[in-house]
Parts: C-alpha cells; sequence; structure tokens
C-alpha cells in the first residue's frame, strides 16, 4: 500500500473534509439530518481509513488506544453526568429545562451536550473494535 | 416533503426496483461461496437499504445505514476475512431444518404482516395517540429537527441506554481480543 501513489493522494483530499463533514453532521443534527452517533461513525471512518493508508502504527501515534479507552468511558459519562445536573438544577433525571435561564435554551444546551458524549463514545468505539481487529497476526 | 411535484408512479417504481435488487442481492450472498464477494454485495444491500431509507423519508436512518453497514461494517468484515478464510466452509448439507425454521418464520411474519395498519395511512394508531412531538418540538426545545429532539431530549433516557449498549459492546470486544489475542495491544 505505501507506493500505491492513487491511494495515498486521493486519502489525503478526503481526510480534512471527512472530518469535517463528520463535524457538520455533528453540530447541524438540529436542523438537518444527523446527529451524534451518525458523526461519530464517519469521523472513526476518517480515522480507519487513514489507518488503511498509511497502516496501523502511523495512525496509532496520532489516535493511541489509551486515549481511546479514556474517551469510550467518557461519553457515557458526559452523558449520564447531564442527566445528573438535571436533576441537581432542580428537574427530572434528563430534563435539560432548568440547564439554563430559560427552558428552550437548557433543551438546546442538553442535547448539544448529550450527542457530543454520544459522538464520543460512538466514535472511540469504532476506531477501538477496528484496532482490535486489525492489531491482531494471523493465527 | 418534496417540493417539486411528481408523478405518483415515481415513488412505487423506484421503490420497488429498490427492491427487486436487494432480493437479487439477498440471493446472491447466500449462493455465492467467496466471501471476499460476500462482504462486497453486503455493502451494497447497506447502501440499497440506505436509498430505500430516503425514499421513504427517514434521511436519519439512511445516513446510519450508509456509514455504519456500507462502511465501517464492510471494513471489520475484511478485517475478519484476513484473519480466518476468504473462503465458506462447505459442510454436509441438513438443508431439511434451516428451511422449516425459515418457513415457519417466513410465515408467522407475513401473518403478522395482515395486522399492520396501511402503509402511509393517517389513521394510524401512531398519529392518533400519544404526544404530538412534531408540534411541541419547536416551542419546547428550539430544535426543527424532530428527530434530534425525540432522540436527545424527549427520549433522552433510551439514547443514554443506547450509548451505554454501545460502550458494552465495544468493552466486550477489547476485552475478548486481548485475552485471546497474545499481543497485548489492543
Amino acid at each position: 500500500m505505501r507506493r500505491d501513489v492513487v491511494l495515498r493522494i486521493a486519502s489525503k483530499f478526503i481526510l480534512a473534509p471527512l472530518l469535517l463533514f463528520a463535524l457538520y453532521v455533528q453540530f447541524h443534527g438540529d436542523y438537518g439530518p444527523g446527529g451524534g452517533f451518525q458523526a461519530g461513525v464517519i469521523a472513526a471512518a476518517s480515522v480507519i481509513l487513514h489507518a488503511l493508508i498509511k497502516g496501523l502504527g502511523p495512525t496509532q501515534r496520532i489516535v493511541p488506544p489509551a486515549l481511546l479507552e479514556i474517551l469510550i468511558p467518557a461519553g457515557v459519562l458526559l452523558y449520564g453526568s447531564i442527566g445528573v445536573a438535571g436533576m441537581l438544577t432542580g428537574g427530572n433525571f434528563l430534563d435539560y429545562s432548568h440547564l439554563a435561564h430559560d427552558p428552550v435554551h437548557g433543551q438546546e444546551w442538553g442535547v448539544f451536550l448529550v450527542e457530543a458524549g454520544v459522538f464520543l463514545t460512538v466514535a472511540s468505539s469504532m476506531v477501538a473494535v477496528f484496532y482490535a481487529f486489525a492489531g491482531r497476526r494471523r493465527s | 416533503m418534496t417540493p417539486i411535484e411528481e408523478p405518483a408512479f415515481v415513488e412505487p417504481f423506484v421503490t420497488l426496483v429498490l427492491l427487486l435488487l436487494l432480493v437479487a442481492i439477498a440471493i446472491g450472498t447466500v449462493r455465492v461461496r467467496g466471501l471476499f464477494a460476500v462482504v462486497v454485495m453486503l455493502g451494497a444491500y447497506s447502501f440499497l437499504m440506505a436509498t430505500l431509507f430516503v425514499v421513504l423519508d427517514a434521511v436519519d436512518v439512511a445516513m446510519t445505514e450508509a456509514s455504519v453497514g456500507a462502511g465501517v461494517s464492510t471494513v471489520l468484515f475484511l478485517g475478519a476475512l484476513y484473519l480466518t478464510d476468504t473462503k465458506e466452509a462447505t459442510g454436509k448439507a441438513r438443508r431439511l431444518a434451516p428451511l422449516f425454521v425459515s418457513m415457519v418464520t417466513a410465515g408467522a411474519l407475513l401473518w403478522g404482516l395482515s395486522d399492520l395498519p396501511e402503509f402511509g395511512s393517517p389513521a394510524q394508531p401512531i398519529h392518533t395517540r400519544g404526544a404530538d412531538y412534531l408540534a411541541r418540538s419547536l416551542p419546547d426545545t428550539g430544535i426543527p429537527n424532530v428527530v434530534t429532539s425525540v432522540l436527545a431530549s424527549y427520549r433522552g433516557f433510551d439514547t443514554l441506554g443506547e450509548t451505554a449498549v454501545v460502550f458494552t459492546a465495544a468493552i466486550g470486544v477489547l476485552v475478548l481480543f486481548r485475552r485471546r489475542g497474545g499481543r497485548g495491544k489492543a
């Protein structure tokens, strides 16, 4: 794969727009199709593409497996803590209405942070599963 | 949803073509023994499903199907093929029991089909009972995309469960591969 010029150059052009598109899907999910799950998968796909072209070693220097093992639970924790924050501010679990000065703003903040949690967990899970497959030697 | 008025036969026609292609690919997946071809066909199957979801105006689901089904899982299947073998093992065929099971399942599904409300009918229970999220979403949450507001706010607890499922699956794969992998680095 190292000498395959077409794939290398093409992936160079695709990678940055792919990551950007993941962010677009993440932040535009309130207005169009998409959200944390889809954005997470697209972001993971860009990391996987990088690994397919450059090899596992260079990719794991950028996105180390240890980082993934922190991010996978961090997303769930972020989600859960937003729920607890709803309770602490005087609502029910996962009730975002009291997170900001008025309910609509609170809802927007809650949805934003919750989607960020979903993004973290999904993206890092996908990459971690790919690393698990790709890092194994053939038995 | 569509700004341009289209002839009434277009959508059923597109749906029919997509469904026929799906059936063809499903049969191909079962018949072909070379697993590389099967993986590629599964990717094509996912893309057709995604297109079908777009025809049904379920854009969020289509996006998920295209990215997960056709994208990431194709790569994971190829990784699994690299670790195992690219040819399907041809075992001693005991075809009666599987045939029976699939006949019974198909019969039950067809029987259940007769109880479903008519496709697209406004008299479906989902349109007449329950919370009216379509009207409530914008004033409640300020989010125009109702799918997002239902997923993340009204049904936030379900999505928390979903995220926990993804978390559990990832941890499970990591633990399995680390124990059997031998290299110690997942």
